[in-house]
C-alpha cells in the first residue's frame, strides 16, 4: 500500500510541475490540479496508512493510535482541498480575463510562442 | 491617558485578541450585503472598520508593554479546547507591533482609495477588509496550519486586490502571481505535513518543546519538511531568487492595493523571524539555528538585487517594487545573523520602512499621473502604458495650458504648490529608504551597523559575514539614493511643459500622514527602540512565549466541567 501511494504521489507531482512550466495556462491549470492532489495525498498519508482503524473513537475500543487512524491530517487535507478548489476557480477566471485580453491563451499573452 | 487605555484594554482582554480578525470580517460581510451603487455609505462602513482596527490595535500594543516582563503574553483559545489540540492565537509584543503597523498603513491605503480607486470595481472594500483580516490573523495566529488558512484568506484578498481596475497589465501580473502563490501554497501544505508527521503537532509553542526530543532518524525529516515550509515564505518575503513575480505584480496593481502589498512582504519577514525564534532557538538541541546561514546569505543576494533592480527601475512603481526587495532583503539578512541587538534595530527599521514604501506606492500613481506623456522610443521596455478604468483624460489638463489648481492661467510660477508639495514628500520618503539622516531610515541602519560593528555577545572581532552585510547595507543605501534622486529629477525638475498634477485632499493627506508618521519615529525614537529591544529580548530565548501558550486553560463550561475537573482547575485569564 506504501508503494502505490509512494507512486502515486510520484506521478501526480511530477505530471503537475512539468505542467505548471508549461507556456499555455491551461497546462499551468492543469497542473496546478495535478500538484494540489499530490499534496492533498502527502497531507492524508502523514497521518500514517491502516486499513480498518477509524479516525472515530467508538466505546470498547482504546483511545490510542494503534487502534485508531489520526484525525487530524484528515481535517487539514479537508482544509486544504476546499481552499485548493477555491483557487482553482479564480485561477480559471483570470485564465478567461487574459484570454479576452491578449486572445491567445499564452502565459506572457506572447501568441506566437507554439 | 495612556493609563486609561492600558485599563480599558486590561478590561477587553482576552476578548480584545480575537477582535482584529472578527472586527474586518464582519465588515466585510455586512459590505457584501450593500448595494454596490451605495458608495458613500460602503466607504464610509469600511473607513469605520478600519479606525476601529487601528484603536484595537493600539489597545493591544498597550496591552502588551504592561509588566516588568520583556512582554506580556495574551493567549486566547478561541474553540476552547485544550491547548496543543486546538486553535490558538498569541499576542506579544512582536505581534502587537505588526498589528499596529498593518492597521495604519492600511487605513492611510484605504483613504487614498476613497478618492476615486474605490469605485473602479466591485467590491473593493470588502477585499480590502479581508486582506486586512488575513494579515492580522497571520501575525496573532500561534499554529501552523492556521498560518495556512489566514496565509491563504490574505492571497485570495490580494489577488482581487491586484486585480482591480483590470486591464491587460493587471491581469497579466496576477496571472503570475496566482500561479506562483499557488505553488507556494502547496509547499507550504507539504512542509507543515512534514513537520506534523514527524512530531505529531502544528502548534508553535508545542513544537519548541517536541523539536529537542525528535528521534536522530525522524530529525532529517524535519529539516527538510522545515526548509519546505521556509520555502514558502521566503517567496513571500521575496527572497531572491525566488521574487521575480514581485516588481511586475506590486507596480502593476493600483496604488491602495500596492500600498498594502508592501505590508504582504512583511508578514512573510514575521513568520520567518517567529519560527526561527521559537522553533530553532538554542534550546533545540541538534535543531538550533537551522536555515540561518541561508537567511543571511539569501538576505545579501536579495538586497544587491533590488539596490541594482532600483538602479535600473524608470517608473516609479517598479522602483517601489525594488525597494520593497531590498527592505525585505536588509530584514532577511538581519534577523538570521539571530543577535537581540540586530533583532532590536531590524524592528525599528522595519515600521519606518513601510511607511515609506507604503507613502511611495501612493505617491507614484500621483507622479505618473502628472508625468508628461513619452513617446513610445523614450519609454523603457518594461513600461507599459498604465492602465486606468475613469477617464483620465479629463483630470489631466492640456499641456500648454499652465493653470494652478484654482484654474487660473499663471505666468512664470516655476513650480506649481501641488508638485512641490509631492516633491516634498518624495524627499522624506527618499531619506527614509537610503537611509539618511535626519530621518528614521537613518536611525534604523544606525542601529543595525552599530550592533553589526559589536558583533555577537562574547566573539572578539567581527567577522567577515558582518563586514560583507555592512558593506552591502551601505552600497545598497547609496543606489537607493542615486535610483530615487535620479526619479525625483526626472519628474520634478526637468519637465518644461509641466502638466501641475492636480492634488486632492483624500488623496494627499494619506500620504503625509505616512511621512509624518516615519518622522513621528524619528522624534520618538528613543521610546521605539526600548520598545523593540525588549521585543527581541522577549524572541531570544521564547521561553516566555511558550510557557504562556503551553500553561493556557480552557475556561470551564458545562461540558468541559468533568474533563476539566480531572486537570487542573485553573481558569485562563
Amino acid at each position: 500500500m506504501e508503494i502505490v501511494m509512494a507512486v502515486a504521489i510520484g506521478v501526480l507531482t511530477t505530471c503537475g510541475v512539468w505542467l505548471l512550466l508549461r507556456p499555455r495556462t491551461y497546462q499551468v491549470i492543469i497542473g496546478l490540479c495535478l500538484l494540489g492532489y499530490g499534496v492533498n495525498l502527502f497531507i492524508f498519508s502523514m497521518g500514517r496508512l491502516a486499513i480498518d482503524r477509524e479516525p472515530v473513537l467508538q466505546a470498547g475500543i482504546p483511545a490510542t493510535l494503534q487502534f485508531n487512524s489520526d484525525p487530524m491530517p484528515q481535517a487539514l487535507v479537508l482544509t486544504a482541498i476546499v481552499i485548493g478548489f477555491a483557487m482553482t476557480a479564480l485561477f480559471l477566471v483570470v485564465l478567461l480575463a487574459q484570454r479576452g485580453f491578449f486572445g491567445n491563451d499564452h502565459v506572457d499573452g506572447q501568441g506566437d510562442a507554439e | 491617558m495612556t493609563d486609561g487605555l492600558a485599563r480599558l484594554a486590561a478590561a477587553l482582554m482576552p476578548h480584545l485578541i480575537i477582535a482584529p480578525i472578527v472586527l474586518p470580517l464582519t465588515m466585510a460581510c455586512v459590505l457584501l450585503l450593500l448595494k454596490e451603487q451605495q458608495h458613500r455609505t460602503k466607504a464610509l462602513l469600511a473607513l469605520l472598520a478600519l479606525m476601529a482596527n487601528l484603536g484595537v490595535a493600539v489597545l493591544l500594543l498597550i496591552w502588551s508593554t504592561q509588566g516588568s516582563q520583556p512582554s506580556a503574553y495574551g493567549v486566547y483559545l478561541p474553540s476552547n479546547w485544550d491547548v496543543p489540540y486546538g486553535i490558538v492565537l498569541v499576542l506579544d509584543r512582536l505581534s502587537a507591533l505588526m498589528l499596529l503597523m498593518a492597521a495604519l498603513v492600511a487605513l492611510m491605503a484605504f483613504v487614498f482609495a476613497m478618492a476615486r480607486w474605490h469605485k473602479a470595481g466591485a467590491h473593493f472594500r470588502a477585499l480590502f477588509l479581508i486582506q486586512v483580516m488575513g494579515l492580522n490573523g497571520a501575525f496573532l495566529t500561534g499554529d501552523l496550519f492556521n498560518l495556512f488558512v489566514f496565509f491563504e484568506v490574505m492571497l485570495a484578498a490580494s489577488y482581487g486586490l491586484l486585480l482591480h481596475g483590470s486591464g491587460p497589465a493587471r491581469v497579466k501580473a496576477g496571472l503570475h502571481y496566482i500561479a506562483v502563490n499557488l505553488a507556494a501554497s502547496s509547499l507550504f501544505l507539504i512542509g507543515a505535513s512534514l513537520i506534523y508527521g514527524v512530531t505529531g503537532t502544528l502548534n508553535m509553542a508545542d513544537l519548541a518543546t517536541k523539536i529537542p526530543l525528535v528521534l536522530d532518524v525522524d530529525r532529517p525529516l524535519l529539516h527538510a519538511g522545515s526548509a519546505i515550509l521556509a520555502v514558502a515564505f521566503l517567496a513571500k518575503a521575496a527572497m531572491w531568487p525566488l521574487n521575480f513575480w514581485l516588481v511586475p505584480a506590486y507596480s502593476s496593481a493600483s496604488a491602495p492595493a500596492g500600498a498594502v502589498f508592501a505590508l504582504l512582504t512583511k508578514v512573510g519577514v514575521y513568520v520567518l523571524l517567529r519560527l526561527s525564534t521559537v522553533l530553532f532557538s538554542p534550546e533545540a538541541g541538534a535543531s538550533a539555528g537551522l536555515g540561518s546561514a541561508w537567511l543571511v546569505w539569501g538576505g545579501m543576494a536579495t538586497l544587491a538585487f533590488g539596490s541594482l533592480g532600483m538602479l535600473a527601475a524608470h517608473r516609479p512603481a517598479r522602483l517601489t517594487g525594488f525597494a520593497v526587495i531590498v527592505s525585505s532583503g536588509t530584514m532577511m539578512a538581519v534577523l538570521g545573523l539571530g543577535q537581540p541587538e540586530l533583532t532590536a534595530g531590524a524592528l525599528y527599521y522595519l515600521p519606518s520602512s513601510t511607511f515609506a514604501l507604503a507613502a511611495f506606492f501612493l505617491l507614484a500613481e500621483l507622479m505618473e499621473r502628472s508625468r508628461n506623456p513619452e513617446t513610445a522610443d523614450q519609454r523603457a521596455p518594461e513600461d507599459e502604458e498604465d492602465h486606468l478604468p475613469f477617464a483620465l483624460a479629463e483630470l489631466e489638463i492640456a499641456q500648454a495650458a499652465n493653470l494652478d489648481e484654482d484654474e487660473k492661467a499663471l505666468v512664470g510660477r516655476a513650480i506649481p504648490a501641488s508638485t512641490a508639495m509631492l516633491g516634498l514628500a518624495f524627499i522624506c520618503c527618499t531619506l527614509v529608504l537610503a537611509g539618511l539622516p535626519p530621518l528614521s531610515g537613518f536611525i534604523g541602519k544606525f542601529a543595525i551597523l552599530s550592533a553589526l560593528l559589536q558583533g555577537p555577545e562574547g566573539a572578539s572581532g567581527v567577522d567577515n559575514t558582518s563586514w560583507l552585510l555592512m558593506g552591502l547595507i551601505l552600497v545598497s543605501s547609496l543606489l537607493a539614493l542615486m535610483a530615487l534622486s535620479r526619479t525625483g529629477i526626472r519628474f520634478f525638475w526637468t519637465p518644461v511643459g509641466r502638466n501641475a498634477p492636480r492634488l486632492r485632499v483624500v488623496e494627499y493627506t494619506p500620504i503625509a500622514a505616512l511621512v509624518a508618521l516615519c518622522i513621528g519615529v524619528t522624534v520618538l525614537a528613543e521610546q521605539v527602540m526600548t520598545y523593540t529591544t525588549a521585543t527581541a529580548s522577549a524572541l531570544y530565548p521564547p521561553t516566555g512565549y511558550v510557557n504562556a501558550v503551553m500553561s493556557a486553560r480552557p475556561l470551564p463550561t458545562p461540558t468541559n466541567a468533568e474533563r476539566l475537573g480531572t486537570q487542573q482547575p485553573e481558569v485562563s485569564k
